[in-house]
Formats: structure tokens, C-alpha cells, sequence
């Protein structure tokens, strides 16, 4: 049974959708629909780094959603785009890292995650995500750059406050 | 920003990455990822076929992969051992969970979660030195397995895995799952697979070795 491998792996998909995700429900999906195609394509996996092959599908999985997110809400777009803060967040330093992760591109908030919390290497993030070397490195300082700025307290829009 | 600020910088972001998101590590997994859809509940009819068919396939006095019709959605040991080789052997930061440098936690840790004395063939002899090992997780319960290296990072690994009550013990059988070549036997208390991307001859003489040191 090929799940067994992949079972070690479930925390980390976990925490990583979780913060690319930001609520409960959605990165649990996410982490579902990963795991689900993970053992529908299990024969397509070459012995190698199993781990950067889970996030590589996790990314396919991810970009999926929010294209179809894309398509359906179309109005709704930037209100999607832009989930909705933890209710269960406590403390203001964990509401504003997780709103600013919100705010900074998915593709770039990929990168930053994947280096940040999940400890890969260029490399691992590159084949995860099918994406040249240099592409991750910009997008990583693209990101980060922005993140801290989101953190260092650029003002929210108007919509986003949190009412405490 | 210089070089040193941006390290200090990325520190700090990992530091408060894992501040927030580190306790979804230790969440417990929600069942639904098991269940909710028609996929997973194979697994789970997979598990009590599984169950079955290793009570019948154990019991069988020549225990032959594939061999049995009822263990067909079950990996043998040697296919289940080849392929926890073929993920944890390529791993250059992480191949092993507890380093060789902490044996005596290690083996008392496995064998406290396998339920039985579990002993680490030392294989220096052969020119290999013991890694360390990993706890994974097993049709039936947990499995340990044991990691090992040459001069050259070539790796071994031994697979164990508890065997059930009254199983009959098998002699050494040989199997190959892709480039791995795996060394088999079941003993009273567990299955034991030696596995490697390593010529029959070598692995033949290095499993006699970790046969004789477990079976004395």
C-alpha cells in the first residue's frame, strides 16, 4: 500500500496549506485533494524526493482552486483572493503574519512558505513547483519584501481591518 | 540591506512561520482525510483484506509474493520494504529520524514500539556503518527501519516489521523491485528485509551477516 509512505508526510502538507491557505477548512481540502491524487498518480513517482513530489502536487492542486475560484466568483475575486483571518487566531502578531501572508501573491506566498517554514532548498522549490531557479530566488525576495512591508504595518484597506 | 541583516531578517520570518504553524504538526489527522471519498474507503476495505490476507499468507507454510490471491491489495514485505528504501535512501538532509549517534535511544525506542527486543547488526565487517532509523508506519502496525552506509554513500536498509502470532518462520528468500535487491526471512517474532541497489552476491553476504547476528 502506497499510502503508507505518503502517511509521514500528511503533518507537513498540513502545516504548509495552512498557512498558504489560511483557514482550517479550505487547507484541509487542499491537503485532502492532494492526497487523494497523490495515490491515484503514485505510479507516476520515480524513486527520488518523495517530499518535493507531494508539493509539487499540492501546487497543481492549489493553482487548480484558485483557478476555478477564479471562474466562478469572478466578481467576487478580491474578496476570495483574500481569505478571511483566522477566527481562532489569537494575539495580534499572529493575525497580522497571517494577514500578511494573505496579501502577497499566491504564487510568491508559495515560494516564501516552501523556503521559510518548509526548509527547501532552491532546488526542492524549483521542482516542486516546476519553476527555473532564478524564478523562485525573485519571487522569494518579491515576497518577502512585501511581506515585511504588510507586517511593518503598511495600512491595511479598509476592508481588512480587523475590529477588536 | 547587506547580507547578514537579510539573514537575520529571513531567521526572524522562520522563526515566526513556525511560531504560528508548527502546532498543526502535532493536530491530530482529521478521519475524513482517510474516508470521505470512494478512493479512501478502498483503503480501508484494503485494510481488512490486508488483515486476512496476511493471517492466510503467514500461515501458508511457503509464503511467496504474490503468490495468494486474497493478499492481491497487500504489499509483500520485500515490495513494502524495497519501497521504503527507495524513499528514505536518496534523502541527503533527512535519511534517518534518530542518528546512529543516539543507538541506545534508538533501539530502545523501536523496540518499545514494535513490542520486541529488536537488535542492530553492526556491519562494519562488510564496510558498513549504521545511520540510524526511522519508525514508519505498517499494514499492521509500526515498522522500524534501520539505515546503513558505505565509505562510498552507498546505503542499506533493514526493514522490520512484527510478525503475527504463531506465523511460520521462512528461509531466506530473494526478490528484486526495480534496481533494489531485497533479502527476506520471518522469523517467531518479525519479517526482516535487507534491501539495496547492490549486486545479489554482496547483498547475499551481507544478509547472512544480519541473519547470523539476529538469529543466534
Amino acid at each position: 500500500m502506497d499510502f503508507e509512505l505518503i502517511v509521514p508526510y500528511i503533518p507537513n502538507l498540513r502545516r504548509y496549506a495552512r498557512a498558504l491557505v489560511g483557514d482550517r477548512d479550505g487547507a484541509d481540502d487542499l491537503v485532502q485533494d492532494t492526497l487523494e491524487r497523490a495515490v491515484r498518480k503514485f505510479h507516476l513517482w520515480r524513486p527520488g524526493d518523495l517530499r518535493a513530489w507531494l508539493f509539487s502536487i499540492m501546487h497543481n492542486v492549489f493553482v487548480n482552486q484558485l483557478k476555478s475560484r477564479k471562474t466562478a466568483l469572478h466578481v467576487e475575486i478580491d474578496e476570495e483572493m483574500i481569505a478571511a483571518p483566522m477566527p481562532t487566531a489569537t494575539g495580534s502578531d499572529v493575525l497580522d503574519l497571517q494577514r500578511a501572508l494573505d496579501r502577497i501573491a499566491p504564487e510568491q506566498r508559495e515560494v516564501v512558505l516552501l523556503v521559510a517554514l518548509e526548509d527547501m532548498t532552491y532546488a526542492d522549490v524549483s521542482r516542486a513547483l516546476g519553476i527555473p531557479i532564478g524564478t523562485v530566488m525573485s519571487r522569494l525576495s518579491r515576497g518577502r519584501e512585501k511581506l515585511r512591508r504588510a507586517m511593518d504595518g503598511e495600512p491595511a484597506q479598509a476592508g481588512l481591518r480587523v475590529v477588536q | 540591506m547587506t547580507s547578514f541583516d537579510d539573514e537575520r531578517d529571513l531567521a526572524e520570518l522562520k522563526a515566526r512561520l513556525h511560531g504560528q504553524f508548527d502546532p498543526v504538526l502535532t493536530e491530530p489527522i482529521p478521519a475524513r482525510m482517510y474516508l470521505r471519498h470512494p478512493a479512501w474507503l478502498d483503503y480501508a476495505r484494503a485494510a481488512i483484506l490486508v488483515t486476512l490476507g496476511v493471517a492466510i499468507g503467514l500461515a501458508l507454510p511457503l509464503l511467496e509474493p504474490r503468490s495468494a490471491p486474497v493478499v492481491a491489495t497487500y504489499s509483500p514485505l520485500p515490495v513494502r520494504a524495497a519501497r521504503a528504501h527507495l524513499v528514505y535512501a536518496p534523502e541527503v538532509r533527512h535519511p534517518v529520524e534518530v542518528d546512529a549517534k543516539e543507538q541506545d535511544h534508538l533501539v530502545k525506542w523501536l523496540s518499545k514500539r514494535l513490542d520486541v527486543a529488536l537488535t542492530v547488526p553492526v556491519l562494519a565487517r562488510e564496510g558498513f556503518e549504521l545511520l540510524g532509523g526511522r519508525l514508519l508506519p505498517g499494514p499492521e502496525g509500526p515498522v522500524a527501519q534501520f539505515m546503513y552506509q558505505d565509505a562510498s554513500g552507498k546505503r542499506l536498509t533493514l526493514y522490520v516489521s512484527r510478525s503475527r502470532k504463531g506465523a511460520n518462520v521462512t528461509a531466506f528468500r530473494f526478490a528484486r523491485e526495480g534496481n533494489v535487491s531485497v533479502f527476506y526471512w520471518v522469523d517467531r517474532d518479525c519479517g526482516y528485509a535487507l534491501s539495496g541497489e547492490v549486486d545479489k552476491p554482496t547483498l547475499s553476504r551481507i544478509a547472512s551477516s544480519v541473519y547470523r547476528q539476529i538469529e543466534p
